[in-house]
């Protein structure tokens, strides 16, 4: 038995200490809106945050993950996590929308360290999400368009 | 895919009619391609509406096609309301159940299916046509409602109005007055003059969803009580499972079984992460008798062999072989085109429940024809008595739209293996995506072709060595004409240059690689290679390559609008950094028209960058013109990373790649600023989900060239020593 600290609250899960913290997520606790993409973080759709950072969770095992706080796509609670969703909205960014948590995720963990940032600091923060549909170019017209929200 | 070649079957004769959906306050309209018009209430049509209005004042689309992010879903809703006059905020979507006869694709016959960039170009008429049908018997509802013409009352965002005496009500309101009014069979469609809502760039209806984590994928339904299966499939495309050892994979904690299936061995697990244990515990001997054990290499010899022998006709027009000799300069060239996987976001996956006398599918379902009656065969049943839900798709490319149904037939052998006692969930890792076949076709071309003394093409002789996708296949029949598979010639037999003097023969191979249309098809290298060698007529003639193409393109005008478009918004010809370069490349595929022109830098360290791409479209009438741009950045993105470096490779008969960090698709990084142009169109509406993405190499290519001086014959570009920065 694993305790998880995760969106708020402590469950506690009956899975092996090397279960990856992505499959406790969505098999155990049902949350699926942290996708499975290519399990060796290679694509970072499983990304969620792990103390505020954004982190591969299908790296991650849940025995190590003791005393930690899990945020979900499905736990964000933020004016920076609002900022990007309504960006993401207003800019029709998904198309098959499978790898968006995980982009969202990596995004309000990027603006959350840096609320102004340039289209190169968006390359390096972005580069390990990948999106097979392309949706690069709007997601970063919509980061830029989230810094902007919370400017004001 | 198959759009431009499978037989156009457009009805003749379609009913409409009107019924309750099983509540008697519910508006239901839907038409039927079918020859007999049905009466008002017949329990099949009944169930099978395009369009639902409830007191609820929602007006539900009911999709034909998936939404894989192409945007079918808002597309499909946005004809329905705009004839309909509904608020978009009120339109809802759903998916068809599986049911050819209703919601068949009016370009394949009696087969529901998405695919060939069709999903919009054959459904403009008939969605239109059932928002206008409801719109005509909500106004009849009001006008029986409230005791006045029907001519005087019009409809507005949602509301049906009478100006003359202040009355107006919802839909919702009227649907209890709509009661036993038939439709109309040809209901006044608008006049596209006082369109509302297509043509204009109004939100599409599935990213609420998808930027809150709610959207469900088949990788997310929970059924109670479900498992989770994966199988382990050889190594070697072809081979069979000779004997297994189960016993260390079932003391792997949460397995629960494991079964031989068609495909290889299932193992089935409490959740995921048992089920992968499970399997990498699991010892398993191939009977390898028939498996194939060619190398890409191998293959690649065999086929350049190939290409020195005279294949199928494709096309013949003139006499090639004596304009090739006459000839003032020839060019020439052998092109290589690697095996390629689709490797969808979401991997492979399928839910299902089988019982004695019915089973239920979830998956991403872009074929549900044939994925509703392999399930049934494998389980026993008849077809209508398999449920096919579809749920959204985490991209596709091609890749689920498969003619053996392959993936939703292994859930259901791996259901049938345990006699239905789970809902199981069969899930694929991303291995076994990119493993796992149904790659886009290794191809060799072999051109040859000349320039007269002015400089004019006079000879173009194509030979292609490609597996054939559809032989074998259900559509076998329907595309394979006098040996000649039309998806291994397209964009080659059709080629839009003028030139007296062409051959285009063909040689299909039989390997035993399953391979499948691939975004844009037969296209993918098609359009690369004519695309090259018309800018080495270009460059033999002294020409710049725009005037060039847009003079032998006289019979072609939309190729050369479009190119003229890109040429114009990409400044072709003006001043560009140091070290830069252009190239430009112009193709149809699917009934739509694309060029493009990218502009590429030597980095320092002489790496090469993509710099911009300058896109224009012609897809007749843009019915969602964001949806247009979102899908040539995409096909444009997609195309990009895998010409640059994507191969799937075979070594023996098995695959070298086996995730991401080989088979890496195209990244934020290295993505390209894109600039798409659409041109302005009163033409009926094309398809926009593949067109995009062949130009965007052989123009990429093109620049290459221009800013090194070398010609790139071998894909992907890391093959022929090109770096990227």
């Amino acid at each position: 038995m694993y305790e998880l600290k995760i969106n708020g609250e402590t469950r506690s899960v009956d899975v092996d200490g090397d279960t990856p913290l992505l499959w406790v997520i969505r098999d155990e606790l049902n949350l699926t809106g942290t996708k499975f993409g290519c399990g060796v973080a290679a694509c970072g759709a499983c990304t969620v945050h792990v103390d505020g950072a954004p982190t591969r969770s299908c790296q991650l095992a849940i025995e190590d993950a003791a005393g930690v706080e899990v945020t979900t796509i499905e736990g964000l609670n933020s004016p920076v996590a609002e900022a990007v969703q309504a960006a993401w909205q207003e800019m029709d960014v998904p198309q098959c929308g499978y790898c968006q948590s995980g982009q969202i995720m990596q995004a309000v963990g990027l603006l959350s360290e840096n609320p102004k940032p340039s289209d190169e600091d968006i390359d390096d923060s972005m580069a390990g999400n990948i999106c097979r549909c392309g949706t690069y170019v709007r997601i970063r017209g919509a980061i830029h368009k989230a810094a902007g929200k919370l400017e004001i | 895919m198959l759009k431009s070649l499978l037989k156009e079957q457009q009805t003749s004769r379609r009913g409409f009619l009107l019924g309750a959906s099983g509540t008697a306050a519910a508006l239901v309209v839907g038409f039927r391609p079918s020859v007999a018009p049905l009466a008002a209430g017949d329990a099949e049509a009944v169930h099978n509406p395009f369009v639902k209005i409830t007191p609820d004042n929602k007006v539900t689309v009911v999709a034909k096609h998936f939404e894989t992010g192409q945007g079918t879903s808002t597309g499909l809703s946005t004809l329905v309301a705009e004839e309909l006059d509904a608020d978009w905020d009120q339109v809802l979507v759903e998916w068809a159940p599986a049911d050819a006869k209703v919601y068949n694709n009016l370009h394949w016959g009696a087969f529901q299916g998405t695919g060939g960039s069709s999903a919009i170009a054959n459904s403009f008429m008939q969605y239109r046509k059932a928002g206008a049908a409801a719109r005509d018997i909500l106004v009849r509802a009001a006008a029986g409602a409230w005791k006045l013409p029907a001519s005087d009352i019009k409809v507005e965002k949602g509301r049906l109005i009478h100006d003359a005496s202040g009355q107006s009500a919802s839909f919702g309101e009227m649907v209890p007055h709509a009661a036993g009014l038939q439709a109309v069979e040809e209901p006044v469609l608008k006049d596209p003059a006082k369109f509302e809502l297509i043509g204009k760039a109004i939100p599409r209806k599935d990213t609420p969803a998808k930027t809150t984590g709610q959207a469900v994928f088949a990788m997310d339904v929970r059924v109670p009580d479900m498992i989770t299966a994966v199988i382990q499939r050889p190594p070697k495309f072809g081979a069979k499972v000779a004997s297994f050892d189960a016993a260390e994979a079932l003391k792997v904690r949460g397995v629960i079984d494991v079964k031989a299936v068609g495909s290889g061995v299932a193992i089935y697990a409490r959740n995921t992460w048992a089920a992968i244990k499970g399997r990498d515990a699991l010892s398993v001997e191939w009977d390898e008798a028939e498996a194939e054990t060619r190398g890409s290499e191998e293959i690649f010899a065999e086929y350049e062999a190939l290409a020195k022998q005279p294949g199928a006709i494709a096309r013949q027009d003139g006499d090639v072989g004596t304009a090739l000799a006459q000839a003032s300069k020839k060019v020439s060239a052998t092109f290589r085109f690697p095996y390629l996987a689709h490797t969808p976001m979401e991997p492979l996956n399928c839910v299902i429940r089988s019982e004695a006398q019915s089973a239920e599918v979830w998956t991403g379902s872009q074929f549900p024809t044939i994925e509703q009656g392999v399930t049934a065969a494998i389980l026993g049943l008849k077809p209508e008595e398999v449920t096919i839900h579809t749920v959204y798709a985490g991209g596709s490319f091609g890749r689920r739209a498969t003619p053996n149904a392959d993936y939703v037939a292994e859930a259901a052998m791996v259901a049938k293996a345990i006699d239905g006692r789970a809902p199981v969930h069969l899930v694929w890792t991303r291995e076994d995506d990119v493993k796992g076949g149904f790659y886009r076709p290794l191809n060799l071309h072999r051109v040859e072709a000349g320039i007269d003394g002015e400089g004019q093409p006079s000879a173009w002789h194509q030979r292609i060595v490609g597996q054939s996708i559809l032989a074998g296949t259900p559509f076998e029949g329907f595309l394979i004409k006098d040996g000649i598979d039309a998806t291994s010639v397209e964009g080659a037999q059709n080629l839009a240059y003028d030139v007296p003097n062409i051959t285009v023969d063909l040689h299909s191979p039989k390997v035993g690689v399953p391979v499948l249309w691939w975004r844009a098809v037969g296209h993918t290298h098609t359009g690369y290679s004519t695309e090259v060698i018309v800018d080495m007529l270009a460059e033999a003639a002294g020409q710049d390559p725009v005037a060039y193409r847009l003079k032998q393109m006289k019979n072609h005008p939309r190729h050369a609008g479009v190119l003229k478009l890109a040429a114009e918004k990409a400044n072709w010809g003006g001043d560009l950094p140091e070290g830069w370069a252009r190239g430009v490349a112009v193709h149809e595929s699917f009934n739509s028209y694309v060029a493009q022109v990218a502009e590429v830098a030597i980095e320092e360290g002489g790496g090469i960058k993509v710099k911009r791409i300058v896109c224009a479209v012609d897809c007749g009438l843009a019915v969602n013109p964001d949806v247009v741009v979102a899908q040539m950045e995409s096909g444009i993105i997609y195309g990009l990373g895998t010409a640059i470096r994507n191969a799937i490779t075979l070594d023996g008969g098995e695959v070298d790649q086996d995730n991401f960090p080989d088979y890496e698709p195209l990244r934020i990084s290295e993505t390209p600023e894109i600039e798409v142009h659409i041109v302005n169109s009163t033409e009926a509406p094309t398809g926009v989900g593949e067109p995009g993405t062949p130009p965007v190499a052989p123009a990429v290519a093109n620049a290459i060239y221009a800013a090194m001086g070398k010609r790139i014959f071998t894909l992907p570009f890391s093959e022929s020593g090109i770096e990227f920065a």
